[in-house]
């Protein structure tokens, strides 16, 4: 039992950290990524804390906190690099060119 | 045979909360976007493999915790470098450079810079700090 205590303590004090650059983060993309991992240890400490308190159900919320994990990063990063929900899909970046911008064949 | 089991796991677990800590530790202090997500992924595979895999041990031999369990492994190991690789190009496309070079060196001294703009290529290296404005 004392090994499902170390780890608890462990993924929560990585979570803490994450936080710290989740707040911190300089840009957008630093934020995302804390989140992100933010969620990994989550699904770990659920895990942990279903095993802890002697109740292993808590894998389905695990689970299912995977599955939400990865469509909120998808989701938040759809909504940054378009800033709308429902994006018409223009080429919004130069670095994506394959544009009239970029060839220069035609001066 | 339970010993065995017991110690594996024991290991198991001191081994993922050691690489859930050093991914935490890196995405807090590496100087980079680029570096800081090289950190993540640490915690991201072998922690929370690591962690997993003490879990399996610890099940008792529950088929359907282990299938669980299996199940959560799986989809981590699909879905994260999927979003790693997004976060990555929406970075990327957005403008985000990474530090290069003599950037890296200078991170300590101006620590506070807009990591959001291009990299302003210095010249005169190293004196550019004590030369002054001539």
């Amino acid at each position: 039992m004392i090994m499902f205590v170390v780890a608890t303590i462990a993924v929560i004090v990585a979570i803490v950290i994450a936080l710290a650059r989740a707040i911190l983060g300089p840009s957008l993309y630093d934020r995302v990524l804390a989140g992100n991992a933010v969620g990994t240890k989550t699904i770990l400490l659920l895990g942990l804390m279903g095993f802890l308190t002697g109740r292993p159900e808590f894998l389905d919320i695990a689970l299912l906190y995977a599955l939400m994990n990865f469509i909120a990063t998808i989701a938040i990063l759809k909504f940054f690099a378009y800033r709308t929900m429902s994006p018409q899909m223009r080429d919004m970046s130069p670095r994506l060119g394959n544009g009239n911008h970029d060839g220069g064949a035609d001066g | 045979m339970d010993n065995v089991i017991h110690y594996a796991s024991l290991f198991l677990f001191a081994a993922g909360s050691f690489f859930v800590i050093t991914g935490a530790l890196g995405l807090l202090r590496f100087p980079d976007f680029y570096t800081r997500m090289h950190a993540s992924g640490v915690t991201d595979t072998l922690g929370a493999d690591l962690i997993l895999w003490g879990m399996i041990l610890q099940a008792d031999g529950d088929w359907l915790l282990i299938a669980k369990l299996l199940i959560i492994m799986l989809f981590l190991m699909f879905t994260s470098p999927v979003s790693t690789h997004s976060i990555a190009h929406a970075a990327w496309v957005g403008g985000l450079n990474p530090l290069l070079g003599k950037e890296l060196k200078h991170h300590d001294i101006a620590p506070d810079r807009d990591e959001t703009k291009a990299p302003v290529e210095m010249p005169g290296g190293e004196e550019q700090n004590k030369g002054g404005a001539a």
